[in-house]
């Protein structure tokens, strides 16, 4: 059986004034997959998304998302995606509940579904205790796990996360990579940037940009073979130098 | 618009668990109408004086008593000697003394002139002049009264009248700049705090990847200050009709129009400083700085424009409160309709529409 492609890019390119930011680029992620994409600050890693998430027009090149073009159905695309940014992403001064209902009411679920959900969330993620309290009042990991999880309220077929476990503590993250895991087995693709290169050896298969470019892209064990490394901070590391 | 909904309960969840918002939005309003109504006023009210009566006769009597029987004036002492004077300034108290000279009646009968000297304490220039002023013509009406058996072949008798605000009541005044100053302190810096909030915390990031478009986005966060903006200008009007009693001579309706037009002003203007500033102590300062002191300054509010420099006067144009509070002022208090003020109304107009236009190109920029 030939696996669904969700995430089409060919030669994309983003250009401010003289800098070319993303230096068309190509690859392509498959359903179900947790595609990496690794690379410095400033390497073009957000600039890329945005484009992705259809916050941003690309200058040139192709980009299909969730079977939607990033030119003319960037609505579609919306509606079909999740996104959690690396800064923090709900509401502190609205109770864990209220941010539930209102980012799946701005996805347009019904009531029904909405307090479907967030029993179901509150349940799996234990927060019995604390639905009802504000939350800025909860530790940054839980606040994480919620947000996460809202990005998946609505279903969304490919969920796309921003240095999701910056400041998060080791055990904290490895909750969370297994959060993702599962909304991966449930068939959600899962585009995710990171700076930890431990998180690397997590995903399916990785991308690494340097100035623009898509230097290499593979599996971390292929890529570890072809750098001779044995850890994917080595291929980093050989990379970024070269 | 279930989502809309869904987004204005969201906003109206953040007015309401922010003690600051609530103390803007509530507590200013009432706090800054008592404030101009009732403490800072330019009318004189009880002002302690002193009398220094040489004559003691029956004509100072008669002034004296007129003088201390009106409410302006309460005479605090008697003093004997024109070097007590200076002492009775020093203390403090008295205003201004009232300096008779000796055998006043005789003279005023026999040379038909007498004098009388107002001497008042002048570290408040504007409270001498005042004081001055209500004694000279308490001092007048005496005279017109004796005078009036009396027909002197030419006569210029000045009748001044005082439309629209007879008393000369300070809170006539200050209630349309009052109203001015916190519309746009509400629906600007609110506004523009309240989307610059978002733009820090980064969940304007996560709106804008959302369904919501844009516009839905930014409609969705200044329409309860639209609301709460309508309930203010509504309380405050209220106020001053039923504490103060400023009369509302026009349309209220019209008011209401107007006040509208003026939220929506200055929720542009709010939109629009939160698309230049990246954080809410900018977009604090900015309002601040840019909004509010013109609005103190340069609408008319206190200071008359007319009395201003010329190039602070053509300044004055470019500041939409001037325009509303000449609105205000004339269907308050003149009760004129929109035959008077659509000039007025045209150019708040006008100043709503770019400052929309404008924010809409910068935020598009912004989003490329």
């Amino acid at each position: 059986m030939k696996e669904e492609t969700v995430i089409k890019v060919e030669g994309l390119t983003k250009v401010f004034g003289d800098f070319t930011a993303v230096n068309k680029i190509s690859f392509h992620v498959r359903k179900g997959e947790i595609f990496g994409f690794l690379g410095a600050n400033g390497a073009g890693k957000t600039t890329a998304m945005k484009m992705l998430i259809g916050i941003s027009a690309p200058s040139s090149g192709s980009a299909n998302v969730a079977g939607f073009d990033v030119y003319t159905q960037t609505e579609d695309i919306k509606k079909s995606i999740g996104y959690m940014s690396q800064k923090f992403a709900l509401y502190d001064d609205l109770t864990v509940k209220e941010n539930i209902r209102f980012f799946g009411g701005i996805y347009g679920l019904s009531k029904n579904r909405i307090s479907q959900k967030s029993n179901l969330l509150i349940e799996e993620l234990g927060l019995e205790k604390v639905a009802h309290s504000l939350v800025g009042s909860l530790p940054l990991g839980w606040k994480q796990k919620i947000a996460f999880s809202v990005s998946l309220l609505h279903d969304p077929k490919i969920v796309f996360l921003d240095e999701p476990t910056g400041g998060v503590d080791p055990i904290t993250r490895r909750q969370f990579w297994e959060m993702i895991y599962k909304a991966a087995n449930n068939g959600t693709t899962i585009f995710v940037t990171t700076h930890y290169m431990d998180e690397a050896e997590y995903c399916d298969r990785v991308s690494i940009m340097v100035d623009g470019n898509i230097e290499a892209l593979d599996t971390p064990k292929n890529l570890k073979t072809h750098f001779g490394s044995d850890s994917m901070n080595d291929v980093f590391l050989k990379l970024a130098r070269s | 618009m279930k989502r809309f909904i869904g987004f204005v309960q969201k906003e109206f969840y953040h007015i309401f668990r922010d003690r600051r918002s609530l103390f803007i939005l509530f507590g200013m309003p009432v706090a800054q109408i008592m404030l101009f109504g009732f403490a800072i006023t330019n009318e004189i009210n009880n002002v302690d004086i002193a009398i220094l009566d040489r004559s003691q006769d029956a004509s100072t009597k008669e002034i004296i008593s007129k003088i201390s029987s009106s409410e302006y004036f309460s005479i605090l002492q008697h003093i004997k000697e024109e070097a007590e004077i200076e002492e009775v300034f020093k203390k403090g108290k008295v205003k201004a003394v009232l300096y008779f000279e000796k055998e006043f009646s005789k003279k005023l009968i026999k040379q038909h002139t007498a004098k009388v000297q107002i001497v008042t304490d002048a570290t408040d220039p504007n409270v001498a002049n005042t004081i001055s002023n209500y004694i000279n013509s308490i001092l007048s009406n005496y005279q017109e009264e004796q005078n009036r058996a009396i027909t002197l072949d030419y006569q210029i008798v000045p009748q001044s009248r005082m439309v629209f605000n007879a008393e000369l009541k300070s809170v006539y005044m200050f209630v349309p700049g009052v109203m001015t100053v916190i519309l746009m302190l509400v629906s600007a810096m609110m506004t523009s705090i309240s989307i610059t909030r978002e733009k820090e915390l980064g969940t304007m990031e996560i709106l804008l990847v959302s369904p919501l478009n844009p516009f839905q986005v930014i409609i969705g966060k200044v329409f309860p200050y639209i609301f709460l903006s309508i309930i203010n200008a509504a309380a405050i009007v209220i106020l001053s009709i039923f504490v103060f009693h400023v009369p509302v001579n026009g349309s209220l309706f019209l008011l209401g129009l107007e006040s509208v037009l003026f939220i929506v002003t200055s929720l542009a203007l709010g939109i629009l400083i939160s698309t230049i500033s990246a954080t809410q102590q900018t977009a604090m300062m900015i309002s601040l700085m840019g909004l509010m002191l013109p609005v103190i300054l340069l609408s008319g509010f206190i200071f008359p424009i007319s009395s201003m420099p010329v190039p602070l006067q053509v300044i004055s144009n470019i500041v939409p409160a001037k325009w509303f509070i000449i609105i205000v002022k004339g269907i308050m208090l003149k009760g004129v309709g929109i035959s008077i003020v659509w000039k007025e109304t045209l150019v708040l107009l006008g100043m709503t529409l770019l400052f929309i236009g404008l924010s809409v190109r910068k935020y598009k920029i912004r989003l490329e």
